[in-house]
């Protein structure tokens, strides 16, 4: 080929690629639970704070928190947010809604299993005022950023960071890279949360594209789950919850290390962990101790009752 | 009226919207169909706008009222070109030229007082005046001025705060009082307003003794005065009859009357007395907050702590970052103390010689 032809062809080239660029994320995507895999398909277990920048705000919403909250009328067809719903064990089907006349891509749209639609959207428009409605997916705005595309979320609803009772507030934002590689799609979430995060919480989400994947429906019903008196709200007294050493004690950890906290994401931390006493069983509760709860925040968790 | 809206400023401004009120323009806030939200007169004000005229939750800070009344013809305007078929040509600019120059041709009609607090009701004379009661038949021949002003609607113990005050207070211009007043658990406008029915609902000894909640059954929207805040921590004026219980009751009743669209979110629709627009999830969390910290000050009133001991408890650090404040006119140990003393604590038990009564019912 001589250089009059190469130069022809990459005149086509540079005609064929869009000014901005625009990956195609649409398709059916299969999670890969390349990191935190315990946390994703069991479940966290309770008092496993580890890697997460909480504050002590934080700790005591999820040290008194009863799972079986989860069983009220109102929180039992609750979706995961925009920020947690990547790391749950769906599958993803993002679609595409494409401008009929310049043919750009104005949106996308994730759906997993028990999720609501959630909409990004790509065609400029401004997100609504702080005082609008917010919701479990938030309103999402994207830009492009070479190849990667940048999302912007703001107008969620309270949510959760880790499914055992550490918040997220409603006053939180978040950050999203969409990263395609091939048949690889990597998600980096980034929640800033000025109400229970201390440091931004960063994390990354793989998927698979999976060409004969169905997003099956997911219908949601509320039952009486509990017969339980009107208006009871299950939670522990502060100091009262009596599960929070078992997370440290069944893998040999110290207590100190599960309790969280920015300083638990570093691998410095590795080196002070060193230094630090294992949890170890205590003495099961005594009956008196089961009458009551310490009310006291800063107390360590004793096995006392509700 | 100026003295019981000194007393209340201070728990407008608890909410952070005083200054807001005082000094910004107004945002309107489209909720569902006909009904807007307004934002930065003081409390949250909902709007009914249509054919048959407005109608508005709660009036805001009196010094606010100009610039409701200028949303609300915003509004008006609005709906002018929404529901007018434009024609063509140069009479379709006269028509809608004259159609904005001119006064709308349905005015405020109702006011409902959520409860008595001066950013509630402190635009109550004005935006009355600049609206008209529909009437007829005997009524417009025998009392000449029926149609004079909007009505006002509250429950009566907003009129017996009005007329009554305490503290000093003076009363409050009768121009400014309801029009009309229930007693029972609840009231409905005898016919639809804009195309459905609006039902009060009364909330007993919630932040204040009359608390209304409004819902609008056609849109599924409540407003629900300050039973239901987002910025703070409730607002329990005890002075005028709150209580927690009333408030944690108050929620409730609206979890009852509300039914989400899908998933917990959307579906029928909250008004908060201050904050953003909310659905049931928004309530049901809130809720919880309020059940959690009760129970927890109930659980150490049963365990005699003093108000001073459940303070220093920190017994709200977790929702603190939240809903709480250290300074201003609505501290979190303000709601602490509120919280203890309506659940009855710091009252002295009975001396151990005092005659108990005897059980009725058994010999």
């Amino acid at each position: 080929m001589n250089s009059c032809s190469v130069l022809v062809a990459l005149v086509f080239l540079s005609i064929a690629v869009p000014a901005s660029a625009q990956i195609d994320f649409s398709g059916e995507w299969a999670p890969r639970f390349w990191e935190d895999q315990p946390e994703r398909v069991p479940g966290p277990e309770l008092g496993d704070f580890l890697g997460i920048p909480v504050n002590d705000a934080a700790r005591m919403r999820a040290e008194t928190w009863d799972a079986s909250i989860q069983t009220l009328p109102e929180w039992q067809c609750r979706p995961h947010s925009a920020d947690y719903i990547w790391r749950g064990p769906s599958n993803l089907r993002i679609s595409k809604e494409v401008d009929p006349v310049t043919r750009e891509i104005t949106a996308f749209h994730a759906e997993w299993l028990r999720s609501v639609d959630r909409a990004i959207y790509l065609d400029g428009r401004p997100h609504p005022p702080p005082d609008a409605l917010h919701t479990w997916a938030g309103f999402s705005t994207a830009k492009w950023d070479g190849d990667m595309l940048t999302v912007t979320v703001s107008h969620l609803k309270e949510g959760y960071v880790r499914r055992n009772g550490l918040p997220r507030s409603d006053k939180a934002t978040l950050t999203e890279h969409w990263i395609r590689n091939g048949d690889l799609l990597t998600v980096m979430t980034i929640v800033n949360d000025p109400v229970y995060l201390t440091e931004p919480f960063v994390r990354t989400t793989d998927y698979e594209l999976d060409l004969r994947q169905q997003v099956p429906p997911y219908p949601c019903g509320v039952v009486q789950e509990v017969d339980r008196a009107k208006g009871e709200i299950p939670h522990f007294l502060p100091g009262a919850n009596p599960y929070m050493k078992e997370f440290a004690i069944r893998h040999g950890l110290p207590y100190e290390a599960t309790r969280g906290g920015a300083e638990t994401m570093y691998p410095d931390f590795m080196q002070k962990m060193k230094t630090m006493q294992p949890a170890k069983e205590e003495k099961p509760a005594t009956p008196t101790a089961r009458r009551g709860g310490s009310l006291d925040p800063a107390a360590p968790p004793t096995p006392t009752g509700r | 009226m100026r003295a019981l809206i000194a007393v209340v400023v201070a728990l407008a401004a608890a909410v952070g919207l005083y200054a807001q009120g005082a000094a910004s323009s107004i945002q309107i806030l489209p909720v569902r169909g006909n009904i807007y939200m307004l934002l930065g007169a003081g409390g949250n004000i909902t709007v009914s706008i249509g054919r048959d005229g407005v109608l508005l939750v709660d009036s805001g800070l009196a010094q606010s009222a100009d610039r409701v009344l200028t949303a609300i013809r915003t509004l008006q305007d609005q709906l002018d070109l929404r529901d007018q078929p434009i024609a063509s040509g140069a009479e379709t600019r006269s028509t809608i030229a004259s159609r904005n120059s001119e006064p709308p041709a349905k005015p405020i009609r109702y006011i409902i007082n959520t409860h008595v607090h001066a950013d509630h009701v402190g635009g109550n004379e004005k935006l009355r005046a600049a609206g008209r009661t529909f009437t007829g038949g005997n009524v417009a021949g025998n009392i000449a001025d029926a149609g004079e002003g909007a009505a006002i609607l509250a429950h009566e113990n907003v009129q017996m705060r009005m007329t009554t005050p305490s503290g000093g207070e003076s009363a409050v211009p009768a121009d400014a009082q309801p029009t009309d007043t229930y007693y029972t658990d609840s009231m409905k406008l005898s016919h639809f307003f804009n195309g459905e029915g609006i039902e009060l609902i009364h909330q007993p000894s919630a932040h204040t003794d009359g608390d209304s909640l409004v819902w609008f059954r056609g849109s599924d929207v409540i407003a629900a005065g300050d039973i239901f805040l987002t910025t703070t921590y409730p607002v329990i004026d005890r002075a005028r009859g709150g209580t927690i219980n009333g408030v944690v009751d108050g929620l409730n009743r609206i979890l009852d009357l509300a039914i989400a669209e899908f998933r917990t979110e959307g579906g029928t629709l909250v008004v908060p007395g201050h904050g953003r627009l909310s659905d049931s999830a928004d309530v049901a969390y809130y809720r919880d907050m309020v059940t959690i910290i009760r129970d927890r000050v109930k659980a150490a009133i049963e365990k005699g702590m003093t108000l001073e001991q459940v303070k220093a408890a920190k017994l709200t650090a977790d929702y603190d970052p939240r809903y709480g404040a250290t300074s201003g006119p609505w501290t979190t140990d303000m709601f602490l103390e509120a919280v203890y003393t309506t659940l009855g604590g710091g009252k002295k038990p009975a001396p151990a010689n005092a005659p108990t009564r005897r059980p009725s019912g058994r010999k």
